[in-house]
């Protein structure tokens, strides 16, 4: 038996076991793993998500179960401090010894901290492990404690992570601001112009950018409480996050003489072996190529290239070049550069495509003969980096015009990429798990592989960054196709379905419920994704509400309210177009004091009450409907608001009566289920008060009538809509809405909304434009009377709910006792209330 | 907030020591969860119409804790009755009160006997 020890539980280290246990004659090997921090190696490059959830778990790569299951011996919290290379033995900080046969050194690196004049302060940060960012989370919720105005905290370091952190930083509520001493952001990725658009869009969401300043000093007492750069240059913040580069964590390299790099890191060759033969480097600490990789990509290979040299596989070697090309994960802001950013004279030439008021910028450099793509930048929109980044690694062929990949083709249709098909099987398609595209498509032509799932199952691509899952998704419809199997993205295991599908299949067989639907067309017993998308269906077809089928509905539809974070709910009552008499909103208002309700008003022109328990519900609701209010459906996946502007009633620039119009469409379409939600707008004019683009659909006024504008959203991924049609009267315009509305319901896939449907509508939006306007299928009739249908049967869920005494035992916290849930604890804020928060 | 989740301990069905009755059967709403109060504990009730079983767990979700659980849809995976919290959909076994994603989170898992239309749920204590 040969024992393998390997120093370091971080993700290489983590992924040498991986590696190591895949292979197959591994069973002469135990492999011990050291890790000095407290946990098993856990997601670093998704490290910033801590912030969002503090769920330590969810990051873990694999729990330490997995380790016991693969007969790995784990050794956490256990610092490794010496190698005794003539005996064979390691040292821990608890002084015991360890003997081994092979040793791996993956202990990683550490944030470099510049040795500046009180950088020891209270306050000062890194940030590289979970117990940094829990420390910087209780460091900044103390120093925002009593405080009215805003923190202010700096971030050392304009790189890709320093940038990461400052969103970190303002995700926590404090005010960053980010120092670099290069005269650019991502100096190393980035040129000067790019990195200016990079610099505008990122103040643009409120991240503070100081360049060109070198810090000497860190002011403050005990505590941090400024920066100073210059003699009258100085900065006020109370928190410093470090992010300026790292350094090997070599030390051990060094205490047994290991070959080390001038500037640290230990010397490995292509093998990734030491100069000790039996003592190999991987990861962050190797140095490689006299390179220190930053990235957890070559990390990975060289987990592998270990692994394989000690199973005597000794011709998988570490590539010469390894790619650095990276995307920056920051929410919101696009950047990616791939291949060679910077482009010198003699090496080729470039076109670069830059719009200012949109804060886009695109670079690609091209060889003389302008046959290669040889690197590139996208700032603003880095949607393209995928196809670019693939095109580069495997020199595919480029139009002859190369300006087309950034700016695509002139006239319609494609860009200027070929398929994800051209690309050659080789082409690794995921780096962090070095999936290649061979490995994807033959997992479906050869290793039975039917979906996507099933792929992911199989390769593991998508698994690390997830950059490359578009391309995967393309790739795997794809080779569905090749073989002539539909591509279909079932709903889930009970029902080997599509939405659309199952639409048909429901209305066709006229099926009277849900339990019928699974005897009929599914298996087992259902779960949280087709039970709520079936009722959605059957809301579709007969405007039935979740009072009928209960227990299928969605949490929020079954209580016909939002559930809070605490497990109170929510109140929404529509307030159509946004247009409210005095008398409601007193009515409102004595109702929210009544119960003691938190108010606040919507981003979509309403009002919300927060904190009512379950069985407050009805009674909040009886007093409402008997003042005129109905349900809002603000927890439905239906319409929601159609917002409007004051429009030519009082506006001096109002072109038509865009309240009234307004109105008029929120009570058409009042409760209308659709597979997500609906969102509309109604402005007065062309300066768009209204914000008719960013919805689902809206209408502007013109001289003439209405323009239609359809899919759009705000959200997670804004589009605006596109325009559909022009100076339509009311009446088209209704007609037109009925046609649209009711063929995306028909057609979208669950929680799709408009824009999503419509990019993957073949044919886009003139194919949109012909089923709709000029009735290509033959439907048009079809769908307007549908919705006519629906619209006739509309009736209020809670007026419903509140006038049945069966449906009232729902809203019940106990079904054995009128006690209500003990459990809650409120705090006051603001002269209300909020849930306290759980640690 | 821990003695919260310290209440909450899986009982088998031979260490029952007392039978507690918490309603008829049709107080409970078919193929979804109901919550029942037993002393200081709430606990989540699992009424599955389809295949004539019940399940009961804490209500508690040890993921934030939020006391939420039988609000949660019910439903199977691989075969494993199962309840999705309705937080943040994470899915436990009612079998075993596992997390089926293979996370470090479970409940606690209560015997249910139905007896003259009358449903019971186990404790030890
Ligand atoms: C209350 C409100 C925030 C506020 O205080 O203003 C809100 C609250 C929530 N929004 Fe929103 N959104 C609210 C306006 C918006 C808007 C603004 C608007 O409508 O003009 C947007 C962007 C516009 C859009 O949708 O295109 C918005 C985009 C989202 C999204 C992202 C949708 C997307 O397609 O990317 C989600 C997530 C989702 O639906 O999956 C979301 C989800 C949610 C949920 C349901 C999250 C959840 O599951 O608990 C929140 C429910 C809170 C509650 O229980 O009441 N909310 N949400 C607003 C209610 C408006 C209303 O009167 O009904
Ligand atoms: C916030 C953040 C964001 C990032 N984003 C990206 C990204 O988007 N893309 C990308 O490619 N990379 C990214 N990275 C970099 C990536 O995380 C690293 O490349 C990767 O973690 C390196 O893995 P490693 O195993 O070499 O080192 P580590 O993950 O640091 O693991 C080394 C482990 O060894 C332990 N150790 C060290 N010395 C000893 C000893 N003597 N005894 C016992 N244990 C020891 C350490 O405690 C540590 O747990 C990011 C990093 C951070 C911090
Ligand atoms: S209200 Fe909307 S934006 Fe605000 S936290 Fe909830 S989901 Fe996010
Ligand atoms: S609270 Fe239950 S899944 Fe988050």
């Amino acid at each position: 038996m040969k024992k393998i020890i390997v120093i370091g539980n971080g993700m290489v280290g983590y992924k040498f076991c991986e590696k190591f246990v895949a292979q197959e004659n591994t069973k002469d090997f135990k492999i011990t793993i050291f890790g000095e921090e407290p946990r098993p190696a856990y997601d670093r490059v998704h490290l910033s998500e801590f912030f969002d959830n503090q769920d330590a778990k969810a990051l873990e790569m694999a729990p330490r179960t997995w380790y016991e299951e693969q007969g790995i011996e784990l050794i956490t919290n256990e610092r490794i401090t010496d190698i005794h290379r003539s005996s064979k033995k390691i040292t821990t900080a608890k002084d015991v010894n360890y003997k081994y046969d092979y040793l791996v050194l993956a202990t990683g690196s550490v944030p470099f901290v510049p040795n500046i004049n009180g950088i020891e302060k209270k306050g000062v940060f890194v940030y590289r492990t979970i117990e940094d960012l829990e420390a910087m989370l209780a460091y900044a919720e103390a120093i925002q404690k009593g405080k009215t105005e805003t923190v202010k905290a700096a971030v050392l370091g304009g790189g890709l992570l320093g940038l990461e952190a400052a969103k970190a930083v303002m995700d926590m509520g404090l005010e960053p601001h980010v120092v670099e001493f290069a005269p650019k952001l991502m100096p190393r990725q980035l040129d000067r112009r790019s990195s200016k658009v990079l610099q505008e869009k990122i103040e643009s969401i409120g991240i503070n950018v100081h360049l060109s300043k070198a810090t000497n000093k860190i002011l403050g007492d005990d505590a941090i409480t400024g920066m100073e750069f210059g003699e009258y240059d100085k900065i006020d913040v109370e928190m410093l996050v470090i992010s300026a580069g790292i350094r090997p964590r070599d030390e051990l390299g060094k205490t047994c003489d290991l070959e080390m790099g001038t500037r640290g890191g230990i010397v490995v060759n292509n093998k990734m072996q030491t100069s000790d033969p039996e003592i190999y480097a991987i990861g962050e600490v190797a140095l490689y190529n006299n390179m220190i990789y930053g990235l957890v990509a070559p990390g990975y290979d060289m987990a592998d290239v270990a692994v394989n040299q000690i199973l005597g596989n000794t011709d998988v070697t570490m590539v010469e070049d390894i790619d650095m090309s990276t995307k920056l994960k920051l929410i919101g802001v696009d950047v990616a550069s791939y291949g060679e950013p910077f482009m010198p004279v003699e090496k080729g030439y470039s076109i670069v495509y830059e719009n200012k008021t949109k804060n886009l910028y695109k670079r690609i450099n091209v060889s003389h003969d302008g046959k290669e793509l040889l690197g590139g930048i996208l700032v603003g929109d880095a949607s393209d980096y995928n196809m670019l980044h693939q095109i580069y690694l495997n020199g595919l062929p480029i139009p002859e015009d190369a300006e087309e990949l950034i700016v695509g083709a002139r006239g319609e249709g494609e860009g200027g990429f070929g398929s994800v098909m051209d690309i050659p099987d080789a082409a690794q398609v995921c780096s962090c798990e070095s999936v290649t595209k061979g490995d994807i498509c033959t997992s479906i032509t050869e290793g039975g592989c039917n979906n996507l799932g099933d792929v992911i199952a199989k390769t593991k691509a998508t698994t690390g960054c997830g950059g490359c899952k578009p391309m995967v998704v393309d790739l795997v419809n794809e080779s569905l196709k090749s073989l002539g199997k539909e591509v279909k993205e079932t709903i889930c295991e009970h029902f080997d379905f599509n939405r659309q599908e199952l639409y048909d299949l429901i209305k066709i067989n006229k099926v009277k419920d849900y339990q019928e639907t699974l005897n009929l067309f599914g298996e087992g017993h259902g779960c949280e994704i087709c039970k709520p998308l079936v009722a959605s269906i059957f809301a579709s077809i007969t405007m039935e509400t979740p009072n009928r089928q209960v227990g299928i509905q969605d949490t929020n539809d079954r209580f016909l309210a939002n559930i809070q974070r605490n497990g109170t709910y929510s109140v929404v009552p529509r307030i159509a177009g946004g247009e409210i008499t005095p008398d409601k909103l007193i009515v409102i208002g004595q109702v929210a004091k009544k119960y003691d309700l938190y108010t606040k008003v919507t981003g979509g022109q309403r009002i919300d009450l927060f904190g009512a328990e379950l069985h407050q519900l009805p009674l909040i609701w009886k007093e409402l409907i008997d003042a005129g209010f109905e349900s809002g459906h603000a927890y439905g996946k239906s319409l929601r608001t159609v917002k409007s502007c004051v429009g030519s009633t009082w506006c001096r620039y109002g072109m038509h009566e865009s309240v009234t119009f307004a109105i008029e469409i929120e009570n058409r379409y009042r409760g209308l289920r659709s597979p997500h939600k609906l969102k509309g707008g109604v402005s007065g004019c062309i300066r768009e008060c209204a914000e008719a683009r960013g919805k689902d659909f809206g209408l502007i006024a013109v001289d003439g009538g209405w323009n239609l504008y359809v899919c759009g959203n705000g959200g997670a991924t804004p589009k605006h809509a596109v325009l559909f049609a022009e100076q339509l009267d009311d009446e088209t315009a209704i007609k037109y809405l009925d046609r649209f509305l009711m063929f995306y319901i028909r057609t979208a896939g669950p929680l799709v909304r408009t824009a999503p449907w419509l990019d993957k509508l073949e044919g886009g939006i003139e194919y949109l434009k012909q089923v709709v306007i000029e009735d290509s299928l033959g439907i048009a009739e079809e769908l307007e009377l549908e919705m006519q249908g629906l619209v006739n049967s509309y009736e209020c869920e809670w007026k419903q709910a509140i006038e049945s005494p069966e449906m009232m035992k729902r809203f019940k916290h106990f079904v054995n006792s009128d006690d209500t849930d003990d459990n809650l604890v409120f705090v006051p804020m603001r002269d209300q209330k909020m849930p306290k928060a759980w640690n | 907030m821990q003695n919260i989740l310290e209440q909450y301990q899986s009982v088998s069905e031979d260490s029952v020591s007392t039978w507690f009755r918490v309603g008829e059967v049709s107080d409970f709403p078919e193929n979804s969860g109901a919550c029942i109060k037993y002393k200081t504990k709430q606990i989540a009730v699992y009424n599955f119409t389809r295949t004539s079983k019940w399940y009961a767990t804490q209500n508690l979700c040890p993921h934030k804790m939020e006391m939420v659980l039988s609000l949660g849809m019910i439903g199977d995976k691989d075969d494993i009755p199962k309840v999705a919290c309705p937080m943040h959909k994470k899915n436990f076994s009612l079998e075993d009160g596992s997390n089926l994603a293979g996370e470090d989170l479970k409940i606690a898992t209560y015997p249910v006997k139905i007896e003259d239309g009358n449903v019971y749920i186990g404790f030890a204590d």
